[in-house]
């Protein structure tokens, strides 16, 4: 019988700031566009975050943040990215993030980042892009 | 095989892999399952069930580092509900279960639905004994909370705790479903609310009014679980629970019920695809719907006919 496989998201939110609307309103919509999302809640580590992702089988992680300690979180989960041996896992990146750390985030192995503004459709359609080859 | 050998080695990317593959119906994942069937069945399986909200994953993962303190391992799978319409779902059992994400000695991966109906996932039994396979000691299912329907817990687990909460309105809805029989071990979850205490006396005296086949008194705890509080008592009843359906034989006929159900449901998936894959005009039941609906036969003359068909070929 056909099964599809579903694309499954780790949404994260690292760091020490205190709310997740924005991270719950990508989650639903990804949840809308048919993905399964691993939604892990406030105040994650970098460590959480990708042995959470290697547990769920993760396609994408995506992180959150807003309280401008994104240079360091960020990079740092793509360091344990390498460190994992789990390059597979695409990283893409959201929340209050000045333009000019864009470069040097995407330099770091994010394959994107989303700044407020962008359209929910922009990014259902990034992922499904990126993980197409692994899933359909 | 390369993922056969890694799971062997103890690597949670092989047993994450694999559970994807169950997921998505790959075959090359049966067949290692096949390959190592014979490590399976040494696991306690424990199932967690309930209605919504009433504390199942935050037992789990109080539950879970009790046993990592005896130094058990503990594999735990989280189902949540797929969307019907999208097929997509939001999990997040995981929020409640923090404190372990990194622990060597526990692995949990949340499930999707998908469709299936009765609490837990089609891949759920599968992904189970790639747990047990893995090596894990202990092994939780955390069913989705539906309050009436997921029976399905009691095919693959053990030990199956019902979870209740006070103040929901609809508990005796649940106790009244008919459900209470899949409970092995109660427990009334956030004691620290009003009503606990009342709701305990009502479960007792459900319970009262049924005779039980065998003599395990289903035992009615209080727990807190945002405290570990009551805790080490209910990690004491499931241990009891185990040892009581090891030495009655409980657990041997329990199985071997459980490995028929799952025999007849193999069957019958594989007999429908048959059916579906077959290239036989006779068989296409499309166009037989389409003569049911013209009222030029009737479903029971239909499946006799594909009866009749498959018999005439394999003779
Ligand atoms: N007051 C109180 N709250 C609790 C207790 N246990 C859990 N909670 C809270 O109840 C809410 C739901 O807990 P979960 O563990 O997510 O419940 P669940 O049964 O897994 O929920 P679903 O998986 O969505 O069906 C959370 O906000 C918990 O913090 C308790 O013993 N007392
Ligand atoms: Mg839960």
């Amino acid at each position: 019988m056909y099964t599809d496989r579903k694309i499954r998201v780790v949404i994260a939110k690292p760091g020490l700031d205190g709310h997740d609307r924005g991270a719950k309103i990508i989650a639903h919509a990804l949840r809308d566009a048919g993905m399964e999302v691993i939604y892990t809640g406030l105040r994650q580590t970098p460590e959480k975050i990708v042995e959470t992702a290697i547990q769920e089988d993760a396609d994408v992680i995506g992180l959150s943040s807003l309280s401008g300690a994104h240079m360091h979180l960020f990079t740092r989960v793509m360091e344990l990215i390498r460190e994992k041996d789990a390059e597979n896992i695409i990283v893409i990146g959201g929340g209050i993030i000045p333009n000019e750390d864009i470069p040097k985030l995407k330099e770091s192995g994010i394959a994107e980042i989303f700044t407020p503004g962008t359209s929910m459709k922009e990014i259902i359609d990034f992922i499904k892009s990126k993980t197409i080859s692994n899933c359909e | 095989m390369e993922l056969k050998k890694k799971l062997l080695e103890h690597d949670k990317r092989a047993v994450a892999r694999l559970i994807s593959m169950i997921e998505n119906d790959d075959q090359k994942a049966f067949n290692i399952i096949s390959e190592l069937f014979y490590l399976t069945g040494n696991a306690h399986i424990v199932g967690i069930t309930g209605p919504p909200g009433a504390g199942k994953s935050t037992l789990t993962a109080s539950l879970a580092k009790k046993l990592r303190d005896l130094d058990k391992t503990v594999g735990i799978i989280a189902v949540d509900p797929s969307s019907p319409f999208t097929g997509g779902a939001i999990l997040g059992d995981r929020i409640r279960m923090q404190d372990l994400a990194l622990d060597e000695g526990v692995y949990i991966r949340s499930m999707g639905s998908r469709g299936h109906l009765g609490g837990i996932s089609k891949a759920t039994h599968a992904a189970t004994r790639i747990l047990e396979i893995y090596g894990m000691d202990y092994i939780f299912v955390e069913t989705v909370g539906v309050g009436q329907s997921e029976v399905d817990i009691m095919k693959i687990a053990d030990t199956t705790i019902l979870v209740l909460v006070p103040g929901l309105g609809d508990d005796i809805q649940v106790l009244k479903a008919g459900i209470m029989e899949i409970g092995d071990i109660f427990v009334v979850n956030k004691a620290d609310k009003d009503g606990a205490d009342k709701l305990v006396l009502e479960v007792e005296m459900m319970l009262n009014l049924r005779k039980m086949e065998n003599d395990w008194q289903q035992p009615i705890l209080k727990t807190i679980a945002i405290q570990d509080t009551g805790i080490d008592i209910l990690v004491n009843k499931i241990f009891k629970h185990y040892n009581y359906i090891k030495t009655t034989g409980l657990l041997k006929s329990k199985k071997l019920k459980c490995i028929e159900a799952e025999l007849a449901e193999i069957l019958r998936e594989r007999f429908i695809d048959m059916v579906y894959n077959s290239n036989n005009a006779q068989l296409d039941l499309k166009e037989i719907a389409n003569e049911i609906f013209n009222k030029k036969t009737d479903p029971y003359t239909a499946v006799d006919k594909i009866f009749f068909e498959l018999k005439e070929r394999s003779n």
